[in-house]
């Protein structure tokens, strides 16, 4: 192959639109740097917030991602991608033998919907919701006896939540009574309540059910960073007007303060010196089929909750045949998701959903556990109930006024709650290496071994419980229930590099460095101990702002 | 109720090119000639069977329908050649079928005989499909782009109570807003 052959297959559409941190390399060039002060592995969220910091306090940064740098100016294609029934595109890109994975567990795991490869990871399609754990959660075994504590408590990660909130500009208000202790205001102000949210509050009051604001990572106003949300209505899953936060936006800080993203970078494993304490190089394939070392003083794994414990046990050696990092055998261990329970139904009045993309009320009355006898359930009010109009037309078998006629009894008046429920920490939910099958780089691939416990399926079922309910306090000719049979996962991977004091139990201590190697971070929501049920991207965010602290301290 | 060009751009951006927001002079006046170009894949003809098609597929309260579908079709087309071709070979197919028994094109029909032909074509109940019988692609190239069009607009969607439909950024507001009627 000739220089400039591999120079094209290197070079992305996105490259002509930005130029290269270091002087005399192009910005498709993937060949590694000099030794570094960080590599850090995976844009998304953790990555880039990590970049940002260490960058910003001046120490050399490369991120290797094994996804493409998407074009801002082609999230409107995505956007139709999405909106147009039966268009066959993945968005994001996601699929084929790169992606190839198996799902062996009871239940399906469908783990290409569930994330995206790429420069900004998987907050390119997330819905942007934003809440902190609560106290109970870094301390549900001392509590209530269920999963287990974290070694870090809410006070711990307190600031750093607020770090967090200002780094996404989150939009939010103090209203929700059940949420942790907070100093300061979030950032923006939060979204007003929809008008069916305004039907919901009335409900519930009737039930003793006490409602109160989202906390959205989308600008309710314009910032130096992002104009305010224009409403497109397609949160999840792409933003076309950029008022979402995604992390392309701290990739663009720590590439301004001066470190090296690069692109479609897959690592294929992770390289330690003779003593086995200190990893040396990450080792990266190109598009144009070389591999690369990338050297550093420290490392940093943030590639989300499949690939980073996939890749710990590609990286197995002599010295550590069962993957590194994993003298606890934990790696890949207790994997969780949230599970989605859900109710819907009608109204004999118009509704007005589908005006926006994202959710403006909740309850987290029913979040903290009183007992043992379920897990967390956090409730949502959703903007977006039944079908859009377009939905119905383009698949209606009348035309015209009888069209409309049609159009109008299917749209408008539904109505729908959902729920996220904590699945708690079991050793069997798993991700392994499936030996029988590779990728596009002759790796094993990844297998998720999944299943839902009697306690999970409890908990889906209070929830439909108190959804019913509501709708039933509402009026509504309830049309639709999703429960502990039809369930599905969230798309949030938590707990397969479990945080601990014990080398035993855990695979990262409190600083998010691993046990078996002194130089090795990992970050993201791998390291959760318990799942709980709010949204993870802020805890992921609060996690790596006290990584990059502890990272700091040490170079 | 009228169609606009606020409606244009608002279809025109959940079909995926927003880019032409704020550039009025892209949508000129959905002019194109009467033999295809490099710069208009369709013709005039084409334009007028797509206007034919919407007339019968729109609500009978909706008017500006020939600017609308002008417009928006132009636009679409010239952003999408793959597309274009397919609306092209579609409205030849569908003209074919007049033609076994009418003197007449689809587009010079009155309004009662199009519909008839839709229904005659089974296109009503034909599922889209561009590689599909006439029918079919008649469905996914000509008719479900027009319906797609004029509901994810804000007009369209707004006849049923929806006035920021998805992909119509019509800001935060109307979200909160009661039932207008």
């Amino acid at each position: 192959m000739n220089s400039q052959s591999g120079a094209d297959l290197d070079r992305t559409p996105a490259d002509s639109r930005r130029s290269s941190p270091e002087p005399g390399r192009t910005a498709f060039d993937r060949t590694p740097s000099d030794r570094v002060d960080v590599c850090i592995v995976g844009a998304g969220p953790s990555g880039a917030l990590i970049a940002a910091e260490l960058s910003a306090a001046g120490h050399d940064v490369v991120v290797l991602d094994a996804g493409p740098r998407f074009d801002p100016a082609d999230r409107e294609n995505e956007m139709e991608n999405h909106l147009r029934p039966g268009n066959p595109e993945p968005l994001w890109g996601m699929g084929g033998e790169r992606d190839a994975y198996s799902a062996t567990g009871d239940r399906h795991y469908p783990l290409n919907a569930a994330r995206v490869k790429g420069i900004g990871g998987s907050t390119l399609h997330w819905q942007g919701m934003v809440m902190r754990l609560h106290e109970q959660d870094f301390e549900l075994d001392s509590a209530v006896g269920l999963g287990a504590d974290w070694p870090i408590s809410y006070d711990d990660l307190r600031p750093y939540y607020a770090a967090a909130e200002e780094a996404f500009s989150v939009a939010g208000a103090s209203d929700n009574p059940f949420s942790p202790p907070r100093k300061e205001p979030h950032p923006l102000p939060a979204f007003p309540p929809s008008y069916s949210d305004s039907l919901f509050a009335e409900a519930c009051e009737s039930l003793g059910i006490t409602t109160h604001s989202v906390p959205n990572a989308r600008n309710s106003e314009a910032t130096d960073e992002a104009g305010a949300c224009v409403g497109y209505g397609t949160c999840k899953p792409v933003c076309p007007s950029g008022a979402k936060y995604d992390a392309t936006r701290h990739v663009d800080v720590a590439e301004a303060n001066g470190a090296r993203i690069v692109d479609r970078a897959p690592v294929q494993r992770l390289e330690h010196d003779a003593s086995g304490e200190r990893v040396t190089a990450a080792v990266y394939a190109t598009p144009g089929g070389e591999e690369h070392r990338q050297e550093a003083r420290e490392f940093v794994l943030a590639a989300g909750g499949v690939e980073t414990p996939r890749l710990l046990l590609l990286s197995e050696s002599e010295q550590y045949p069962d993957g590194l990092a994993n003298s606890s055998g934990l790696v890949g261990r207790y994997f969780m998701d949230h599970l989605f329970a859900g109710v819907g139904g009608q109204l004999d009045e118009r509704t007005r959903q589908k005006h926006v993309g994202f959710i403006t009320t909740e309850s987290h009355q029913f979040y903290d556990r009183p007992d043992d006898s379920r897990t967390a359930i956090k409730l949502e009010f959703l903007n977006y109930a039944g079908p859009a109009p377009a939905d119905v037309a383009m698949t209606a078998d009348s035309f015209g006024d009888d069209l409309l006629d049609e159009i109008w009894s299917a749209y408008g008046n539904h109505v729908a709650m959902g729920a996220l429920v904590e699945q708690l920490p079991r050793k069997e939910n798993r991700v392994r290496l499936d030996h029988s099958r590779t990728d596009d780089h002759g790796n094993p691939v990844p297998d998720v071994v999944w299943r839902l416990d009697d306690r999970t399926r409890a908990t889906i079922r209070r929830a439909n419980e108190i959804q019913r309910s509501v709708l039933e306090e509402l009026g509504a000719e309830i049309t639709w229930t999703v429960g502990p049979d039809d369930t599905g996962p969230a798309f949030h991977h938590m707990g397969t590099t479990r945080m601990g004091t014990d080398p035993s139990e855990s695979v990262v201590d409190s600083q998010l460095r691993t046990h078996d190697l002194a130089n090795l971070t990992v970050a993201g929501s791998s390291v959760f101990v318990t799942g709980g049920a709010m949204n993870p991207t802020l805890t992921i965010a609060a996690l790596s702002l006290k990584a990059a602290d502890h990272l700091a301290a040490r170079l | 109720m009228e169609l606009t060009r606020r409606d244009v751009l608002g279809a025109l951006s959940a079909a995926g090119v927003g880019s032409v927001s704020g550039c009025s002079d892209l949508l000129e006046d959905g002019a194109v000639g009467e033999s295809p170009t490099e710069d208009d894949p369709i013709t005039d003809h084409d334009v007028e069977t797509l206007v034919a098609l919407a007339e019968v597929v729109y609500p009978s309260g909706v008017t500006e329908i020939e600017s609308f579908v002008r417009e928006y079709s132009v636009v679409r087309v010239r952003e999408d050649p793959t597309y274009a071709r397919g609306v092209r070979e579609t409205v030849a197919r569908l003209d074919d079928y007049v033609a076994e028994w009418h003197d007449d094109a689809y587009a010079d029909l009155s309004a009662s005989a199009r519909a008839d032909v839709l229904e005659q074509m089974a296109v009503d109940t034909a599922d889209p499909d561009p590689d599909g019988v006439a029918g079919e692609r008649i469905r996914y190239y000509l008719v479900n782009e027009l319906l797609y069009a004029f509901y994810a607009s804000p007009t369209g969607a707004g006849l049923v109570g929806l006035e920021n439909p998805p992909g119509h950024p019509g800001g935060t507001t109307s979200y909160r807003e009661g039932p207008h009627e």
